[in-house]
This record gives C-alpha cells, structure tokens and sequence, in this order.
C-alpha cells in the first residue's frame, strides 16, 4: 500500500506546507496526478503521484507543515478507505512539532549518543605497554604541580599516551592534604614512570567486607600496577646448595664466639651483590630513552609485614662482608617489621630479592620493582633424589627465578648472570673472597 | 506586516521565525531606515533571490532600491563599491559564496583598502551577504566554505551569525558600519528556527557569545558549526561532561578575549569549523589558544573540520568528508580522556 510522501522539492527545504488537497479520499488516481500544492521556501509547487490506484486516506490535513519524507496520504486498492474525520484544520504548526527530528538528515542521525548511561571506562588507548619516550605533561598540570611544590616527574600520567593532567596533580594534592602521598622511592638515576594501565575498579558487593588499606599498600599496588607495563621475562636455574648449606653451618659456628649468625639468605644477597658487580649491564634502569646502569650495587630485600610488602635496601652491599649484610639485613627486617623504616632504607635500590622458602615454595616469579632492572625469587631448598657415585643420595637444591626487564636486558646476557650467581652459589668459598 | 499595522497593544518581546525570515526583515527595516541602503545582486529582485532572502522587497521598494544585476559579479561588486564610496550603503547578494571568487579582486584588492590607502579620505560603507556550506548535494564547486579567505584580509570585517536573532542584530551592525563587511550565511541554516526580539537590535561587532556554560572543555565554533556544536554539546551532558560552547559570530574582528576566557577556564578546547583543516579557522583559533592561555591547557587542542578532498557530490561521501556531530563527539571525548557510554 504505497504511502505518499512529502517530497524535497529544493535544496534548502526541511518541510513543506499541504496547502491544498486536490483529490478526496475515494477518487481514482492515476500516476502523475497532481494530489496536492505544497508551499515550500521557495514556491508552490503540485504533488504528483508516482501510483495507480485509490486514494485511501489523507494522513495530515490541508494547511499542515510536514517534515520531507513524512507520509501524507496512502494510496490503496480502495479496500482500506478511511475517511479523515474532520481535518480539524490545527494551527499549522502543531503537525511540525509534533514529529520532529524523526526525519532528521543522517547527519543528525550518526550524531546520536548512547543514551543507558554506564560506568565510563578508561580509554583502552591509554593502555599501550610501551613506557613514554619522554614524561608527557599539560602545561596546566606544571601550572599546578609548580603552584604545589610537586615534583611531577614523581606523579604517574593517566592522560593519553601516559600525559601528565590536571587530574594527576589533583589527586596527588588530595593524597597529600589526606596524608597518604607515595613517598618518591625512585633512586636519583630514573626519571621513568611508566604509564599505569588503569586497573578496573570494582564495587564492593553487599556483604563484602572492606578493607582500609595502609599507606604501604597503596604504594605497592601503585609500583607493581606500574611495573606490569614493563616488557618482562623469566629465567629459572635450579642450585645445587648442598655446599652452601655446609658453609653456612660453618661460618656460623666461627661466628657464634661473636653473638653473630648468617642466614641463607644473607648469602644469596652478597652472592647476588657479587655477580651484580662482574655483571653491570643487570644493575641497571630503562631511562626512557637510555639504559642507566647504575655505579653502586644496593640490593634491596623483599620484607613481609603485617602492613604490606617493603623493600629496604643494603647499601653498597656488594662492598661489604657477609656479616655486616647479615646485621643490616637483621635490623632492616626488624624497622621494616616495627614501621620505623626511613626513607633513605628503602630508596636506592639497583637490584632485588624476594625468598619465600620459609614458606616451602618450591619455586615463584617476583613482580618487577621498577625502575630496578631485575628481580631474583628464591624458592626453598628441597631435597632432590641424584645418584652420586652409584649411590643414590639426597641433594639439597634451590629454584632461583629471575624477572628481567626486557628492555634493558636481553635473554642470553641476563642468562649469564644466572649461570654466574649459579656457579657462585655452588661454590660458596667465593662469595667471601 | 507593515510596520506601521503593527499591533499598538504590547507586542510580543520576541517570536521564533526562520534565518531567512530574519535576514528578509532586517533587509526590509533597514530599507526603511535609511533612504541610502540599497539592494543588489543577481535575481534578488523579480525572483526575490535563489534562497528567497530578499522576498517582496522589490515590489516594496522598487528597482532602483532593489537592483537585478546581470550575472557578472565583479561588475556588480564593483558598482556597489563606488556607490559605497560616495556614500550609499550597498548591500549586495552573491549568490553563494563560491562565485565570490569572481569578485575577489573587487572586495580584496579594493573595498578592503580603499580607506587605507586613502587615508582615510573614503569610506566603504558596504555590505556583501553570501551563503557557504556544502551538505546539500550541490557538489565541490558550490559548497564551499571559503569565510577564511576574507577572514584572512585586514580592512574587511567577517561576521558569521548562527542564530535568527544573530542573524537580524549582526546584518543591522552591518549596514550601519562603515566599512565592508563581509556576511556569510549557511544553506542549512536558512529554515532553522530560533527567537528573534521584536524591535531594533544592533550587534556590537567583534563579540563572540558564549552560548552554552561548561566547565570541562571549550567547543569554538560559528555559523552552522554552532548549532552542531550545542547539539553534541547537550548530548555529551547525559554522559556527565559539562562543555562550554563559544560561538565566534565575527570572524574578523576575532574576539580571542573571550575565547581565551572560557578556555582558561575549562583547559580543553576543541575547534569545530565548516571550513578545511590546513590553514582554517580553526588554526587561527588554536594559535590564540597557545598563545593566550598555554599555562592553563591540560590537553591540546584539537580540530574538527571538512576531509581535505573537494566535496563529493555522492550523498554518503559527502556526509562523510563534512565534519558532523559524531566527530565531534568523539574529539571531545578523547581530549577529555573518557570512553563513550555503552549504547
């Protein structure tokens, strides 16, 4: 049942007024009939139809304004006549305001917004792993951070492409005037701040229980959040401790005259510290558009709390004998463990270790504490079955794992370093000399 | 609808009438109000103008007030010119802004310099009204958007209006100045509705308006461009953003005051321009932007305008190369750094 429609009739027409109907419901029209005068802008000009058939119904009365494309009559075989009940000839405005943007020009159409509102989401463009050349930062935010006395390159950018905005100075304020501000743990050497991915944040359910969390924990979440957009990969050797068990033991006992003690893990740290000095290129930061590597070796030890994770550091470690690592690291534990860390026990660090063998974890990856280069995860020691000499025999043996930044390291030299520290561990005379 | 018949009793302070009703009464008023104004341009008169601007003033005002030109427009440019500069106040219709060029050496080499290199001995007192915009399937040769072109030319004005009122209170500024002012209108805009105040209104020329409060981020536009502006502006508020829209209204004086004002304020602005990219409206307003208020931009500033391509005549590729809402939109939100919501 084909519709008539108001046609466009100039370039600037958006409506046209029915001036006159011509034909009345019931008659028979024939193709190129004028039905109808339309007044546009411009002129007066005849409706034609483009049908045969009956004119069945006259959708809009004589004097309307009609949007172009609307129906106003329907042409039929007559078997649908329906007489217009008195065109009740309304102000000739009201038809037009009454469907109005329904023939919207598709211009207008492909503006259309969404409408069901939603939790906005952070732009996924923002979430390219690769960390910004240089720091990225709007004039208002130095404006700001200036007016504040914050150092921006402190702050991490949410902006696109990792930009530094108004809103990342703010909230740094809002945490300062809170009270809760990250301190700045980065060594002088890095001005990195890789672009945090902006992490999905969920609403806590009804019965969830919500827990406040410290300041410590906050700027975990913050440099392990950070740390996941570095490139990074893992390396796993497995040491042969028996000798380092024996050593110890014996190191131990010349000690003991002296109220002093070493742990495995002190050995591991001057080990490490060791090898970091044959292996400059790991005691290193990506600098954005350098790799810095870094003239002290301070190796930083991975301490639980009830608060949250810490990282204090033992400075120059690789300089100094395995006792006096042995104390730092007992009385770093200790601060760490009582809150009275400083600022300057847990800055610096160039390389870190984190041992969950206590735990009887065989083996586990550590989250990247950047800018540090790497990381090394210490498993505990377990028993292996090797058969020695055609005995069989139980050997104690260690799975080390690195975490590298790809960035500044690659494969096959950041394997040298574990092959190293391997060697070193299973030859422990030479971690002291 | 004479003057004289109009209702003694209180009229109403405003009514909503169309673009092209706007412009035809103020042509209309400002006939009567000054016995030097004078109409001319081609089919103005007996055809009452190819958009129907000048309706009825012919038989109103007769032909030596309302000139049918023949279709030569730098003779008719040209003409209106010397009688501006022996003090009548021309007001001309090209028939749309792309035959302008035909006349470009009548209005830039001339009229804008008359006074200058005169010093100041003449004054053009001349108007020439032209429609730009495309949108209207009249393909690349008659829908362009060439307002930068004079906006460029010191010694012309360029006004822009967006809104009816706009319309009626910028022509009177117009014809009551006294130098030459370019008056570009837009195609689409003629059937567009808006309140006009009864009586007379004179625009100071040179102010923009801001024509919607935000605190967010600045949308500057002008003519057509406005109107889509407000549109997505409105739309954007169901997502929580609050956008600011300015609407330049002259082109040439700039008010970058109040550009500068409003950006300062939010630290976003985006430019949304019927004209091309490379060296348009847009640039000029971007530049008064690092210029004026660096310090207090938080992002920079982007551009919607026309794809660099002479306009298509095929209706989607034509809707495609002009800079539309949707656009718009999403310019907006990648400054802002927000997603869009989910349908």
């Amino acid at each position: 049942m084909p519709e008539v429609i108001m046609p466009r009739l100039s370039d600037t027409m958006e409506e046209g007024e029915l001036s006159r109907w011509l034909k009345n419901v019931g008659d028979t029209i024939h193709k190129g009939d004028v039905l109808a005068e339309i007044e546009t802008d411009k002129a007066t000009m005849d409706l034609e139809s483009f049908d045969d058939g009956i004119l069945e119904q006259l959708l809009v009365p004589a004097g309307a304004l009609v949007p172009i494309g609307q129906a106003v009559a329907v042409i039929g075989d007559g078997t649908h006549i329906v007489e217009a009940d008195a065109p009740a000839a309304p102000a000739a405005e009201a038809p037009a305001a009454e469907a109005p943007a329904k023939i919207a020009p598709a211009t207008k159409k492909a503006a259309e917004a969404p409408a069901t509102p939603a939790a906005p989401e952070a732009v996924p463009a923002a979430a390219a792993p690769v960390a910004p050349k240089d720091l990225r930062t709007s004039p208002l935010a130095r404006k700001i951070a200036k007016e504040h006395n914050i150092d921006i390159a402190t702050l991490t950018g949410t902006g696109p492409q990792g930009r530094i905005a108004r809103a990342d100075v703010e909230a740094r304020i809002t945490e300062l005037e809170a009270g809760t501000a990250a301190e700045p743990a980065a060594p002088a050497a890095s001005v990195v701040a890789p672009a945090a991915p902006a992490a999905a944040v969920i609403t806590p359910g009804a019965d969830d229980e919500v827990v406040a969390i410290s300041r410590i924990r906050k700027v975990t979440a913050r440099r392990l959040t950070e740390s996941q957009a570095v490139p990074h990969f893992f390396l796993t050797s497995v040491v042969d401790v028996e000798r380092l068990v024996a050593f110890r033991a014996e190191v131990n006992v010349s000690l003991a005259a002296l109220g002093q003690k070493v742990s495995i893990n002190d050995l591991f740290v001057r080990a490490a510290a060791v090898t970091l000095r044959q292996h400059p290129e790991v005691n290193a930061s990506w600098g954005g558009d350098a790799i810095l590597r870094h003239p002290h070796v301070n190796v930083g030890i991975a301490v639980a709390t009830d608060d949250g994770l810490l990282v204090p550091v033992i400075r120059d470690t690789d300089t100094k004998s395995l006792a006096t690592i042995a104390g730092e690291s007992v009385a770093l534990a200790g601060k760490a463990r009582t809150g009275s860390l400083g600022l300057a026990d847990m800055t610096g660090g160039t390389f870190s270790i984190s041992n969950l063998g206590m735990f009887g974890i065989d083996s586990f990856t550590a989250v990247l504490n950047p800018p540090e280069a790497a990381i090394l995860a210490i498993g505990a020691a377990t028993d292996v079955p090797v058969i020695r000499d055609g005995v069989l025999v139980a050997v104690p043996k260690v799975k080390i794992t690195l975490t590298v930044d790809h960035r500044v390291l690659d494969g096959a030299v950041a394997a040298g370093f574990l092959r190293d520290l391997t060697k070193l561990l299973e030859e422990p005379l030479r971690i002291v000399i | 609808m004479s003057i004289e018949a109009a209702p003694v009793t209180d009229p109403p302070a405003t009514r909503v009438i169309t673009y092209r009703q706007a412009l035809n009464e103020t042509l209309r008023a400002e006939l009567l109000h000054d016995e030097n104004v004078f109409l001319i341009g081609e089919e103005i008169g007996v055809f009452e103008g190819s958009y129907k601007i000048t309706a009825g003033l012919l038989t109103e005002f007769g032909p030596d007030r309302v000139v049918d030109a023949p279709i030569a427009e730098e003779g008719f440019v040209g003409a209106a010119l010397g009688a501006a500069m022996i003090g009548m106040r021309p007001v001309v219709e090209i028939m749309t802004i792309n035959f302008s060029l035909i006349a470009i050496d009548q209005i830039v080499n001339h009229a804008a310099k008359m006074r200058s290199m005169f010093g100041g001995q003449v004054a053009v007192p001349m108007v020439i009204r032209m429609p730009g915009g495309g949108g209207q399937q009249l393909a690349a040769t008659h829908s362009q958007n060439l307002e930068v072109w004079f906006a460029h030319i010191p010694g012309l004005k360029v006004l822009a209006p967006s809104t009816p009122a706009d319309a009626k209170a910028l022509l009177t500024a117009a014809i009551r100045d006294d130098d030459p002012v370019i008056f570009i209108e837009n195609l689409s805009l003629y059937s567009s509705k808006g309140e006009v105040p009864d009586g007379e209104q004179i625009a100071e020329i040179g102010k923009a308006a801001v024509v919607k409060e935000g605190t967010d981020l600045t949308i500057v536009s002008y003519s057509r461009g406005t109107t889509t502006a407000l549109e997505v502006a409105h739309k954007l508020e169901a997502e929580g953003l609050s956008i600011e829209v300015v609407d330049l209204r002259s082109l040439r004086p700039l008010d970058r005051e109040t550009i500068c004002a409003s950006v300062r304020k939010t630290g976003h602005a985006v430019v949304f321009e019927d004209d091309w990219l490379s060296y348009g409206i847009g640039a000029e307003i971007s530049a008064t932007i690092g210029e004026g208020v660096f310090d207090f931009l938080d992002a920079p500033v982007r551009r919607v305008a026309a794809a660099e391509v002479p306009l298509p005549y095929a209706k989607t590729l034509e809707l495609a190369a002009l800079p539309h809402a949707a656009e718009l939109a999403k310019v907006v939100r990648e400054v802002l750094n927000v997603a869009p919501l989910e349908k």
